[in-house]
């Protein structure tokens, strides 16, 4: 069905298509062409209004794909804060717990402490990685299917039809008065939007603190106010960004369409229409009667109506599509109904297209996904992310550091001695107190160390100190030495006094009068 | 001026009218409702003028109708704390100080709440890091040797009555005889070596024990001990208040220098004051009285988990 002129007019440069201009729709369109732009026309409007989408019902693999996906992300939101962990009895035990009071960060066997926030930077340069990653495999999947914006736009969607029945019943309802039968209909819709949008925002202050505490004191008016002022945000953002702003977000809020935009290359899966197949479009019945002159497309506009974000993807790429697929479910559809081979519109790479407009043999999608930018991609994220398990897995639980006094460096004992004091903090990162010795190492005998709770009087060689369980300790601790004594730098070393036995050391120095400054 | 009504072909926009060195603006079209949002933070601004401090003025801004300021704010924000730990407070009076080491919790918020107040009110003279200034005399705090005594009990009496301060008549006082006048050159020499070799820094001679014996011994004890009661410093250990060259030494027999340091009592409260006191015994000298380790808390069993957040020291980062 390739028309040999239409590929000559529109693909004429080197280097390959243009897409922008294999579009008709924009030149040909005789209001742009006459009314918008004739020279009598006042100047052009710098705003205007947004037009609502009423995006028609639609079935088909990919808006199935989509449910799966809506129902497993909204589950994994929903009943993630509720899993219980055991972590025994001084940690708490929920599986996913962001605890910013005490400073810890829970996900299931794994607990991160605030001095190893590079475990979460490495996170997010996982996920930095992984959307450049999926980005240049699969184009915008992110944005199409698992994006919270997308998720909650096609949820209220849902909500739309349901009330407000199909695309043109709502552009009817959307056009008429306000009558009673009217506001009743917004009115149970937009409650409808509150009642998931109160549920989106209070899930997630789930996440900061004990669920099922918080759920009853939430009801109770017991909660903290940060926790209502949460949810009250949340609620608005989630009732006004999902119900009203919908795709708007994407267009004009998002960054990441523009991001992805950049990083989408031709070899990149995107969902397009073949234009090379479907030009000139026609109604069937100019393509019954001129079968030689028509494309496949019988602008029927299918792909139009259930485009979630009301673009035209026969325009060619652009920022408003987020690669939902919804449009190759209808032009399927249609295709089938005409008795035409499915795929006008469809999900394919531009080096695809373009190999297929010429008539070669394309390669298969697969190939598409494997290739160097995407393993090494995959390599860099893979790496990182194993390393960090190695890391997660390795790590001791026990740790010291310490910080000398600096003024005064060192102290003059009655009997001549010279006393240092130091600032230990014992970090014990199990979930039970702990026993833990603390011992000089490097200082010669009769050194002696005593804390501010460990008097003088019990001063000696190492001292056992109790860790409480996910604590840091911390400890003020005098050294002295024997007045012979030349040494000036020396070790804590900490070791763990339980079936572990762990152990850190950690170097500092000595002063006194004759070291060096 | 370019053709307003030209559209440009690869994206059907039409034109502005702009242009500059053949680049030229296309119209697309902001959102209406982006148009409203920027009139919404204009009017914000003018409510916000109206309410809050706004226009810098000479001396101040303007105040705004709401009455808020950064200060005001503040003011506040430290009246909740003061509230937070009114019942720390009242738990510190209420413990004899000889009692608080028993309660490691409390003993741990009196020794953060006395390092505070020792940098606003003691640092001038003891310094920050509390280890004194031997050029001017002021007593270094870390160390283990005590001239009044370096029981809490008794740290927590210097602090309330002073040394040698006359707003208190139980202040600690005592003036050491000047031997100037008394000694002449060779004895001054002579019992300056005999007090430098109670500590080992000299040799003693026959004519400085005496007169050791018979000038110095009734305060200092005669092994150079010294004695807490009286205010009389040790002789016999490595400390040197004003210095332990021999000059100092000898300067201090003959025309002492007598410190004095104000009692807080009339400007601390006894809670402030306690909280100092255990701050001091705990820079790593404090003594304990009688059998000491009656009174340190052992370091076994529970330990209150929301002890460790008091840092003793810093008051730093806390347990990161």
């Amino acid at each position: 069905m390739v028309n040999s002129d239409t590929l000559a007019s529109t693909n004429g440069e080197a280097g390959g298509r243009d897409w922008g201009k294999a579009l008709p729709s924009a030149k040909a369109d005789p209001i742009a062409a006459t009314a918008r732009h004739a020279p009598s026309q006042p100047p052009p409007e710098l705003y205007e209004k947004r037009k609502s989408v009423h995006n028609k019902r639609i079935d088909g693999p990919f808006r199935r794909f989509k449910w799966l996906v809506m129902f497993v992300t909204l589950t994994i939101y929903y009943v993630t804060p509720w899993i219980r962990w055991d972590r025994g009895p001084y940690a708490p035990d929920q599986a996913v717990l962001i605890d910013l009071a005490n400073r810890r960060f829970y996900m299931f066997d794994i607990e991160i402490w605030p001095h190893e926030f590079y475990y979460v930077a490495g996170l997010l340069i996982m996920a930095a990685l992984g959307l450049f990653l999926v980005t240049s495999a699969v184009g915008r999947a992110w944005c199409g299917y698992s994006c919270p914006q997308t998720v909650w736009t096609d949820l209220f969607q849902h909500v739309d039809r349901f009330i407000d029945g199909d695309r043109n019943a709502r552009i009817r309802l959307d056009k008429a008065p306000w009558n009673a039968a009217k506001i009743t209909k917004r009115g149970v819709k937009w409650s409808i939007y509150l009642i998931i949008s109160l549920l989106t925002g209070g899930a997630w202050i789930l996440y900061f603190a004990d669920a099922p505490t918080l759920f009853r004191d939430f009801f109770t008016l017991e909660a903290s106010p940060v926790a209502y002022v949460t949810v009250g945000i949340l609620t608005f953002t989630t009732f006004w960004l999902g119900g009203f702003m919908r795709e708007q977000v994407c267009i004009y809020m998002c960054p990441w369409p523009r991001i992805q935009a950049a990083m989408l290359d031709e070899k990149s899966l995107i969902v397009t229409y073949k234009d090379y197949r479907g030009e000139p479009r026609g109604s069937l019945k100019k393509a019954k009667q001129h079968p030689d002159e028509y494309g496949d497309c019988i602008d029927c506009l299918q792909c139009v109506a259930v485009c979630p974000t009301g673009i035209d993807i026969r325009e060619g790429q652009q920022v408003g599509c987020i690669t939902c697929a919804l449009c190759i479910d209808a032009c399927d559809k249609v295709m089938a109904d005409i008795g035409r081979p499915r795929g006008l519109i469809d999900y394919a790479t531009l080096e695809q297209c373009e190999a297929e407009a010429a008539g070669k043999s394309t390669h298969s999608t697969w190939k598409a996904l494997l290739r160097p930018r995407t393993l090494a991609y995959f390599a860099i994220w893979g790496g990182i992310g194993g390393a960090m398990l190695f890391a997660l897995g390795t790590r001791t639980h026990t740790e010291l550091t310490v910080s000398p006094d600096r003024n005064p460096p060192f102290m003059l004992m009655k009997d001549g001695t010279i006393r240092n004091a130091y600032t230990l903090r014992l970090r014990n990162m199990e979930a039970r107190p702990r026993d833990m010795e603390v011992a000089l190492a490097g200082l010669p005998a009769g050194s002696l160390m005593w804390t501010d709770r460990i008097g003088a009087e019990q001063a000696a060689f190492q001292q056992i100190i109790t860790v409480p369980a996910n604590e840091t300790r911390i400890v003020r601790a005098y050294v002295t030495v024997p007045a012979t004594s030349t040494v000036d730098e020396f070790a804590f070393r900490l070791t763990s006094l339980d079936e572990q036995g762990e152990s850190d050391i950690a170097e500092t120095t000595f002063a006194s009068p004759t070291s060096q400054p | 001026m370019a053709d307003k009504s030209r559209i440009d072909e690869p994206t059907g926009t039409e034109f502005v009218g702009h242009e500059w060195d053949g680049i030229e603006e296309l119209n697309t079209p902001l959102p209406r409702w982006w148009l409203w949002t920027f009139y919404a933070t204009i009017l914000f601004s003018a409510v916000y003028v109206v309410l809050y401090p706004a226009w810098p003025l000479v001396e101040r801004a303007t105040a705004g109708v709401l009455g808020w300021s950064s200060r005001g704010e503040l003011v506040e924000e430290m009246g909740r704390a003061d509230l937070a730990r009114a019942g720390t407070f009242e738990q510190i009076a209420a413990t004899d100080i000889t009692k608080l080491p028993a309660d490691p919790d409390l003993m741990g918020q009196a020794i953060a709440g006395g390092a505070a107040a020792f940098k606003q009110h003691c640092v001038q003279c003891h310094g920050a890091g509390a280890a004194g200034y031997e050029e001017f005399g002021y007593p270094n705090l870390n160390d283990d040797d005590w001239i009044w005594g370096g029981e809490l009990a008794e740290i927590e009496y210097t602090l309330t009555h002073g040394i040698r301060w006359e707003g208190s008549d139980e202040t600690r006082s005592n003036y050491m005889p000047a031997f100037g006048d008394v000694f002449d050159a060779d004895q001054l020499d002579a019992i300056t070596q005999h007090v430098l070799s109670l500590s080992g820094k000299a040799q003693s001679n026959a004519t400085g024990a005496e007169l050791y014996a018979q000038n110095c011994a009734a305060c200092h004890q005669p092994s150079g001990e010294g004695d807490q009661m009286q205010g009389a410093p040790a002789l016999n250990d490595a400390i040197w208040l004003y210095g332990d060259d021999p000059a100092q030494v000898s300067q201090q027999i003959a025309y002492p220098r007598h410190g004095a340091m104000p009692g807080w009592s009339d400007k601390l409260d006894p809670v402030t004051i306690r909280m100092l006191a255990a701050y001091v015994h705990s820079r790593g000298g404090g003594e304990y009285a009688g059998e000491a380790t009656d009174e340190v808390a052992p370091e076994t069993g529970e330990v209150a988990t929301d002890e460790v957040a008091v840092a003793p020291e810093d008051g730093g980062d806390g347990q990161l």
